[in-house]
């Protein structure tokens, strides 16, 4: 049996953060049903930027939406309304990620929710929360990565803010959100009682940057300083850090200073002793680094670190990794299919009880599954 | 609030740093209880990892900041008396977690086949750096290791930088949340059925998931992401996209139609593009707005913003956050009273369930500070 059979997910959410939750919560066996309006659907199938498209449709919407269902429905019309509630009243789980204020005005708050179905587990994605003066501010990631401090974490000392490459905030409070209605659901089986589940992309990047903020928090408020040669974390000492090499770049973590001076041949190396050192001059130390890891191509470099057990990788982009037997023995991708195209995506990264999990249905198109839903559950 | 969700479960965790650690501190803030099985004396390594030389008493800081909240129990597995403790607790424990590099708990005799012998419903979970076969299988599961060879350090920065990580332990992060993710889904599956589960993870695994839109996107396109040379932001998305330097500050700008962005700000050069240049011509399109927005302030131009409802946001540090009214509605930070009278602040469970938020300051644990304790609760069942 698959961990989640049987469990019912009505989705009423769009673009990335809460659908990557139910996307995740599919991947596990449950069923779940998006919720879209009849005209436009999930804005993310054509709103979403990118220059490359499938069959009209973004691949970004594909990636997020395999494995799911479609019912089109409008929530402001009255006999539309009366087949939802009778879904809501089958469903074991609903979200939503909506600003604060629309489930409310549209009569789908938990409050009413829990009328419909007491033993709901109802669980939402804001983008500040649901109080305080930015609750009504765009959720959006690059925003909210903008005030979470966390553009302060990547790059170098003179860099500017530096946001990460990745929506990360969506990510993150998407599998929060995951993990709350998870739990929520487990208390059910023992309890029976429903639940409401609030999660916000802002307190989720938070959570994320947990262990710097706690070191911020505890030693007198000090801001994070980047390293100024090849910031990695500002944080960690020398060497942390990528470098340039002949041909490259190569990748090297925490690591004892005069231990890797004998192993490059590097004298200026040998001298930093003194273990704290490490991070009080890890500048200069990674200025050696950096003059000396250039003159020679990564390979060569790898051969003489990676047997003495020294925390160093090749860098990789895309085209690179795939070529790699230690990425194709994971086995990340998988096609998805519908009758007019194929699609490759990346799975599901648990494996349970030895097995894979993958899934080959491709996104829905809007209102893909209205007729059999109707007809299944009798709407 | 009702009960926490995962009250009465018992949860093993046979780990060391963040990824495995991580994963057990949020299934202990939503209620389970949390043994960390440490040898002797020493305990678990990241109690002597530290960052920026920090440190409360003989432990590091970070060490109490992943740790809290959970019970400490020493034993040697090599010593037969503590073995049977330790079966003990196996026999009664619902979940089992570790994060060794593969072949070290077949070592010991606690791989999932032995274990289950004990416990027939348990779930498993383990962690590793790249799976548990192939070529890397032996490789350090660290996580600049794991964002570099992932292809996420090209994500970041500008096209002209060298790779850019991200100042975090991402990949540790993540793979420790997906577990809570996969070990809850088992949770479920074995009350409704009485079915244990294995299950495993890799950071690797987890880094690429972490990327799925933009593999997805590489596998249909071909062609590798390209950082966008000008305030990159996210290789996939067109002009305003990115963070733009101020008179006073910094201003983060997302989506928005390009001249529906002019008529909030007046840019003269902006009027020559088209939308459908937003992706093709950006680096020229964010080159102009970089001049642009220099001429004011970050509060001027979220004023001329708001009327159009644009998506922008000023860029704040920790200390900046820290004094708005928001951050301290949400209640992030807590106090976790540590031994000797110190207090150490850090932050929560981002959960908030039945409309309340679940703080949890017990303090981590020494070595084995409960292993007596536990002995007895064991001794009496």
């Amino acid at each position: 049996m698959k961990l989640l059979e049987d469990i019912l997910v009505l989705d009423f959410s769009q673009f990335l953060s809460a659908p990557s939750a139910s996307l995740r919560l599919a991947d596990m066996g449950a069923r779940v049903i998006k919720v879209e309006r009849p005209d436009t659907g999930d804005i993310c199938r054509s709103l979403y930027v990118s220059d490359v498209e499938v069959h009209g449709e973004s691949t970004i919407f594909h990636a997020i939406n395999r494995n799911k269902e479609s019912f089109a429905a409008d929530l402001k019309k009255p006999e539309d309304r009366a087949k939802l509630n009778k879904l809501i009243a089958r469903a074991d789980v609903m979200l939503h990620n909506f600003r604060p204020g629309v489930m409310e005005r549209l009569g789908l708050d938990y409050q009413q929710v829990k009328e419909l179905n007491p033993t709901i587990i109802y669980g939402s994605i804001s983008g500040y929360g649901e109080v305080g003066e930015w609750r009504e501010m765009p959720g959006q990631d690059l925003l909210l990565q903008a005030v979470s401090g966390i553009t302060y974490l990547s790059g170098s000392a003179d860099d500017p803010p530096i946001p990460m490459g990745v929506a990360v905030g969506d990510i993150v409070a998407g599998t929060h959100l995951a993990q709350g209605i998870l739990s929520a659901l487990y208390r059910r089986l023992v309890t029976g009682q429903g639940a409401h589940i609030q999660i916000s992309m802002l307190e989720s990047l938070l959570d994320f940057q947990f262990e710097v903020i706690t070191t911020y928090l505890n030693d007198g408020f000090q801001l994070p300083k980047r390293s100024s040669v090849n910031g990695a974390h500002a944080y960690i000492a020398a060497p942390y850090g990528i470098y340039k090499t002949h041909d490259g770049y190569m990748a090297l973590a925490m690591g004892n200073i005069p231990r890797l001076g004998e192993l490059l041949d590097s004298p200026p190396l040998q001298r930093y002793r003194d273990e704290r050192s490490w991070f009080d001059q890890r500048d200069e130390i990674k200025h050696i680094l950096k003059e000396l890891l250039v003159t020679k191509p990564t390979a060569e470099w790898l051969a003489r670190l990676e047997p003495a057990d020294i925390w160093c990788a090749d860098v990789l982009d895309y085209e690179k990794l795939r070529r790699e037997e230690g990425y194709r023995v994971l086995q990340m991708e998988q096609q998805v299919h519908n009758e007019a195209f194929e699609l490759t995506t990346t799975r599901c990264p648990i494996r349970v009880d030895g097995v894979i999990l993958k899934s080959e249905t491709a996104a829905p198109h809007l209102g893909e599954h209205n007729e059999e839903i109707e007809n299944e559950f009798g709407l | 609030m009702k009960d926490l969700p995962l009250k009465n479960i018992w949860v093993l965790e046979f780990c060391q740093y963040l990824s495995g650690p991580c994963a057990t501190l949020r299934l202990a803030d939503l209620g389970a209880r949390v043994i960390k099985i440490e040898r002797p004396n020493k305990g678990e390594a990241g109690r002597k990892l530290a960052i920026e030389n920090q440190w409360v008493g003989e432990d590091s800081l970070l060490f109490h900041t992943i740790n809290r909240n959970k019970d400490s129990f020493a034993a040697d597995l090599n010593d037969p008396k503590d073995r049977e403790w330790v079966d003990k607790l196996i026999a009664k424990a619902d979940v089992l977690i570790h994060n060794f590099r593969p072949g070290t708990m077949e070592k010991k005799g606690l791989d999932y086949a032995s274990v289950k012998k004990l416990n027939r419903s348990i779930i498993y979970a383990s962690i590793s750096g790249y799976g548990e076969e192939g070529p890397w299988k032996n490789k350090p599961g660290q996580d600049l290791l794991i964002q570099s060879l992932s292809g996420l350090a090209y994500t970041t920065g500008n096209k002209q930088d060298n790779p850019v990580p991200f100042g975090l332990g991402l990949g540790d992060y993540l793979c420790g949340n997906q577990a809570v993710q996969g070990i809850l889904a088992a949770l479920i599956r074995k009350k409704r059925t009485g079915q244990g589960a294995k299950l495993e993870l890799s950071l690797l695994e987890s880094a690429v998931d972490f990327q799925f839109e933009l593999f997805t996107t590489y596998f249909q396109s071909k062609r590798v992401p390209i950082r966008s040379s000008v305030n990159n932001a996210h290789t996939l998305l067109s002009a305003p996209y990115g963070i733009y330097k101020t008179a006073d500050g910094y201003l983060a700008v997302a989506m928005m139609p390009l001249q529906r962005l002019n008529r909030a700000i007046d840019c003269v050069a902006l009027a020559g593009f088209t939308e459908a240049e937003a992706f093709t011509k950006r680096d020229e399109i964010k080159c102009v707005l970089t001049h642009h927005f220099k001429t004011n302030t970050t509060a001027h131009w979220l004023e001329r913003s708001q009327p159009h409802d644009l998506w922008m946001a000023p860029v704040m540090n920790w200390d900046q956050l820290r004094s708005t009214q928001t951050y301290r509605q949400l209640q992030v930070e807590q106090h976790v009273a540590l031994n000797g009278g110190k207090t150490l602040t850090t932050t929560r469970c981002p959960i908030r369930m039945d409309g309340t938020v679940v703080h949890a300051a017990k303090p981590a644990p020494a070595v084995g500070e409960q292993t007596d304790v536990i002995k007895a609760e064991l001794s009496r069942k």
